[in-house]
C-alpha cells in the first residue's frame, strides 16, 4: 500500500510528471505555474530525472519546441497560465491538428486586463475550440492521477491533454499525495512509440497546405478523433482505477440521486460547493453537486444521466464570455440541455474571477437563489455574482 | 581551428554531392533563386536530415497537398518558430538517443529553411533564444528581401530605397526608407561557432559552407542572399546574375565568422559600381540621383567596416583556397 | 450531395494529414509552364556541369556520355541555365505550341 506523503501540489505534479519518463520539458515561467518547472529543473540537474529541459525564450516557444520535440517521437511536458496560454494561442490550434500527443499542465490563472495572478478559468476558456482534450483537477491526489492519465490517453489518441490545476488555491497549497509506485507507472504507461514521426528512416511531411479541396476532409478527421478520444480517456480512468482502486469518471456527482436543485461546477471550488450542500441538507434541502471533470470532449451523456431530476441547475462560470447568451459553461449546459428532453430552469453565476473566494456560505446562497428561479426565471442570461454595485 | 573544421574537404566541381533532398515538381516561379540555395544546401545535408520550414514561399511552393517535394523528413508549423521546433526535434533526438531509443548513433542533420521575414522580424527572439540555448542545428535564412509569398510587402531586409507594395515608391516617399538590418552582426553578438553570408550564384562557395555547418557542434546560421525575379521585377534569367553582381558590388559581401573570427571570403578591390546591380531590376528603378549615391556611399562604408572587422577580429589570411569559384 | 467535394475521404487521411511518399511532386508536371526551353549545342559543351547546379527546378540529368540533358517534363525555362553555360552552348528557343 502507498504511503501518502504531504508536498505542494506544484511539486507534486513535477514529480508525477518525472516518474512519466518525460523525454523533453519545454520550459517558461509564469506565475502560478513556476514551481512546477523550477521543481523539474532541480530534478533534471540532479541527475534524478533523465530529460533534455529546454528553458525557451518565451510561452510560444514552450509550446513550439513542445511540437518539434513531439514530432520526433518524445514523449514531452510544459506548463503554463493565462497569458502565457494567450501567447502561445495559434500553437494550440496547431498541435491537435498534428496529432502530437503533448501533455500541458495548465495552471488556470485570470487573463488581462486588468492583470491579474489569481485563479480563474478564463485561460482555458479560450481554447475551448482548439481541439485538446481537458481534464479538470478538484484536489491534488487528483492532479497527480490525472497527470498520469493525460499521458496514458495523448499517446494512444495522439491527442494533446491539458490538465486543469487551479492556480494558487490548488497549485500552492500542500497536500496528503499518494503516488503510484513506479512499477505500476511503467506499467501503465508502456514508452512511446509513434507510427509517423520525424524519422530519416522514413520521410514524412509534416505541415502541408490544407488547400480547400481537403481542409473540410482534414478537420473532420480531426474532430472525429477528438470525439472518439472519450472512449479511450473512460477506459484509461478503469485501467486506472485497477492498479490504485481510485475511481474517476467525465462527470461526478454528489447527492444528485433524489436532487430537486443542482449546481454545476468545474476545479476546485467544487469542494466548497459539496460542504453547501452538505448543510443545506441538514436543514432537508434535496440539493446536489455535478463536477465536470472532462471538459472536453464534452460528456454529453454523461451529463445528461448527472443531472437526474433536477428542477433547476445552477451552472457556476469561472469565467466571462462577454455579452454571449452565458458564460462558457453556461453556455455548453444550456446547449446540451437542447439536445435532450430535460428542461430545468437555469441559472447561470459567474463567481470567484481572479481568486475571490467562494465561501461555502456564498455556495448556499447560490444554492437558494437556484431555488428562487423555480417561481422566477432569471431576469437575464447570465449574472457576475458578488459583485459591489 | 575548430576541431570538426580541421579536415575539412571542400567540394569542387569534381566532386559535387549526388544526393537530391528536394524533388522536381515543386511550384517555384521560373528562375527562382530562392529554391535553388535550398536545393544545393539539401544536396550537401543528405537523407540524414529533418528539415523544418517557415511559413513562406518555401514551404508553400513544396508541400501543396497532396504533394510534397521534400525527400527528407519534414515538418512546417508556423511563421516565426522554426528555429525553436527545431530545437525541440534538436533536444528530443538528444534525449531519445541517450535513452537508447534512437539505436543509431549517426548524426542526424536538423536545418531550418526561413525568409527574411521569419528571420529577421517576426521570428527573431525565437531564433535569438535557439542560438543562446546552442541548440545543434544549422539555419539558413533565404533573403529575398521581402514578404514574397504574400505579395512583395517590406520586411527588416528590404534594402534602403526599393519599392515594395508596403513601402511602394510614391509621389512623397520613394520606397523603403531605412536601411536593411544588421542580422549577421545581430548572429554574431550570440557567439556561436559559425555564422556566414552566402549566394547562389557561388554555388560552391555556398555548398562548402552549408557542409561547415553541418559539421559544426552547435548553432550555425547562413544568410543566403536569395533571389526573386517575381518580386524584384528582373528577367527569370537574370535571377544569378543580379545575385552575382550583388557580390561585385560590395552589397553583399561573402564571409564567414568562425568563432568570432571574421573571414572575407571574396575581397572586392575593384567593385562594380551599385547601380549596374541596381538598374537589373524594376524594384529600384524610381531611385534618385540622391538615393543612389547614398546607397553607393553606405555600401563602401559597411564593406571598409567589414574589413575593420576582418582586421581586428580575423585571420591572416582573407581568400581561403576553397572558396574560389572556375 | 454539395457540388464542391474533397480530393479524398476523411477516412483515407494519414492522421494530422502527413503527407507519408517523400518527393512525390516529382508526379507534377511544371513543364507545361514554360515559353521557352533549353537546347545544348553539345560541340560546345564541356560537361562542366554549371547548368546541373544551377538549374532550381533541378532538370539536368548527365546521360550516358556524361552531356548535361533538360528534363522538360519539369523544365519551367527560366533560362539561366542558358545564361551561365560558359560556352554558351545552351540557347533558349520559343517553344512551337
Amino acid at each position: 500500500m502507498a504511503k501518502k506523503i504531504a508536498k505542494e501540489v506544484s511539486v507534486a505534479v513535477a514529480e508525477a510528471v518525472a516518474q512519466c519518463n518525460v523525454d523533453v520539458i519545454s520550459a517558461y515561467p509564469i506565475t502560478p505555474q513556476t514551481h512546477i518547472v523550477e521543481h523539474l529543473a532541480e530534478l533534471v540537474n540532479n541527475g534524478e530525472l533523465d530529460a533534455e529541459y529546454i528553458p525557451v525564450e518565451s510561452e510560444h516557444a514552450a509550446m513550439s519546441a513542445c511540437i518539434g520535440a513531439a514530432a520526433t517521437g518524445a514523449r514531452t511536458f510544459t506548463s503554463t497560465s493565462s497569458q502565457g496560454l494567450l501567447l502561445m494561442y495559434e500553437n494550440l490550434y496547431i498541435a491537435p491538428a498534428l496529432r502530437l500527443p503533448i501533455v500541458m499542465a495548465l495552471v488556470n490563472r485570470s487573463v488581462s486586463a486588468p492583470i491579474s495572478i489569481w485563479n480563474d478559468h478564463s485561460d482555458v476558456m479560450s481554447m475551448r475550440d482548439a481541439g485538446w482534450i481537458h481534464t479538470f483537477a478538484e484536489n491534488g491526489q487528483e492532479a497527480v492521477d490525472l497527470i498520469y492519465h493525460a499521458y496514458k490517453v495523448a499517446e494512444k489518441t495522439l491527442l494533446p491533454v491539458a490538465v486543469n490545476i487551479d492556480g494558487f488555491i490548488l497549485s500552492h497549497v500542500v497536500e496528503p499525495i499518494e503516488f503510484l509506485d513506479q512499477t505500476l507507472v511503467d506499467k501503465y504507461l508502456p514508452p512511446l512509440k509513434m507510427k509517423y514521426k520525424l524519422d530519416p528512416k522514413k520521410p514524412i511531411t509534416i505541415g502541408a497546405i490544407g488547400v480547400p479541396e481537403i481542409y473540410t476532409e482534414a478537420k473532420k478527421a480531426q474532430d472525429e478523433a477528438l470525439k472518439a478520444s472519450y472512449k479511450t480517456i473512460v477506459q484509461a480512468w478503469k485501467d486506472f482505477e485497477k492498479l490504485t482502486g481510485r475511481k474517476y469518471l467525465p462527470v461526478e456527482t454528489y447527492q444528485m440521486e433524489d436532487a430537486e436543485v443542482g449546481l454545476v461546477i468545474m476545479g476546485s471550488l467544487a469542494e466548497n460547493a459539496m460542504n453547501a450542500v452538505d448543510i443545506l441538507r441538514t436543514k432537508g434541502k434535496k440539493v446536489g453537486l455535478v463536477r465536470i471533470r472532462l471538459w472536453r470532449p464534452f460528456p454529453l451523456k454523461d451529463f445528461i444521466k448527472a443531472i437526474g431530476k433536477v428542477k433547476a441547475l445552477c451552472v457556476v462560470d469561472r469565467a466571462v464570455s462577454h455579452a454571449a447568451t452565458g458564460g462558457p459553461v453556461g453556455i455548453e449546459v444550456r446547449s446540451a440541455l437542447y439536445q435532450s428532453n430535460k428542461r430545468p430552469r437555469v441559472l447561470n453565476l459567474i463567481a470567484g474571477l481572479s481568486g475571490r473566494d467562494v465561501t461555502k456560505e456564498d455556495f448556499v446562497e447560490i444554492f437558494e437563489k437556484t431555488f428562487e428561479t423555480l417561481a422566477k426565471k432569471p431576469s437575464t442570461p447570465y449574472e457576475i455574482y458578488g459583485v459591489k454595485e | 581551428m575548430r576541431p570538426e573544421l580541421k579536415n575539412f574537404k571542400p567540394f569542387t566541381m569534381k566532386n559535387l554531392p549526388q544526393y537530391e533532398g528536394f524533388a522536381q515538381g515543386h511550384r517555384a516561379c521560373q528562375g527562382c533563386g530562392t529554391v535553388l540555395p535550398l536545393r544545393l544546401a539539401l544536396k550537401v545535408l543528405g537523407p540524414n536530415t529533418i528539415a523544418v520550414t517557415s511559413t513562406g514561399c518555401m514551404e508553400i511552393i513544396s508541400s501543396p497537398f497532396p504533394y510534397t517535394s521534400w525527400e527528407v523528413p519534414w515538418i512546417h508549423v508556423a511563421f516565426e518558430n522554426s528555429a525553436t521546433v527545431a530545437s525541440g526535434i534538436e533536444a528530443a533526438i538528444k534525449a531519445l538517443k541517450r535513452k537508447g531509443k534512437i539505436k543509431s548513433k549517426e548524426k542526424i542533420n536538423i536545418v531550418v529553411f526561413a525568409g527574411d521575414g521569419a528571420t529577421f522580424d517576426i521570428g527573431l527572439q525565437w531564433l535569438s533564444g535557439a542560438l543562446e540555448r546552442g541548440h545543434d542545428f544549422v539555419y539558413i535564412c533565404l533573403d529575398n528581401e521581402a514578404y514574397m509569398n504574400t505579395g512583395v510587402q517590406r520586411s527588416g531586409a528590404t534594402p534602403f530605397g526599393a519599392h515594395t507594395t508596403t513601402s511602394p515608391a510614391g509621389k512623397v516617399i520613394k520606397g523603403q526608407t531605412t536601411w536593411k538590418k544588421n542580422l549577421m552582426g545581430i548572429v554574431v553578438a550570440h557567439n556561436i561557432p559559425y555564422a556566414a553570408t552566402a549566394n547562389p550564384a557561388f554555388p560552391l562557395d555556398l555548398m562548402n559552407k552549408v557542409k561547415k555547418a553541418a559539421l559544426i557542434n552547435g548553432p550555425a546560421f547562413i544568410h543566403v542572399f536569395a533571389t526573386c525575379p517575381t518580386g524584384w521585377g528582373c528577367k527569370s534569367e537574370d535571377s544569378l546574375l543580379a545575385a552575382k553582381l550583388a557580390v561585385e558590388t560590395r552589397v553583399f559581401p561573402l564571409y564567414e565568422v568562425i568563432d568570432g573570427k571574421y573571414i572575407i571570403n571574396r575581397k572586392i578591390d575593384k567593385p562594380k559600381p551599385v547601380e549596374e546591380y541596381l538598374k537589373l531590376q524594376r524594384r529600384f528603378r524610381h531611385l534618385t540621383p540622391e538615393q543612389i549615391t547614398y546607397i553607393q556611399q553606405r555600401v563602401n562604408e559597411e564593406y571598409e567596416k567589414l574589413i575593420k572587422l576582418a582586421e581586428c577580429f580575423g585571420e591572416e589570411k582573407t581568400e581561403t583556397k576553397q572558396n574560389q569559384e572556375e | 450531395m454539395p457540388k464542391e467535394q474533397g480530393l479524398v475521404s476523411w477516412k483515407q487521411l494519414a492522421p494530422g494529414m502527413y503527407i507519408l511518399e517523400p518527393g512525390n511532386s516529382k508526379k507534377f508536371k511544371t513543364g507545361d509552364w514554360r515559353a521557352f526551353k533549353p537546347v545544348l549545342d553539345k560541340d560546345k559543351c564541356i560537361k562542366c556541369g554549371m547548368c546541373y547546379i544551377l538549374c532550381p527546378d533541378i532538370c539536368y540529368q548527365p546521360d550516358q556520355e556524361g552531356f548535361f540533358i533538360s528534363n522538360l517534363f519539369y523544365c519551367k525555362g527560366c533560362g539561366i541555365c542558358a545564361a551561365h553555360c560558359p560556352k554558351k552552348a545552351i540557347t533558349m528557343v520559343l517553344e512551337e505550341e
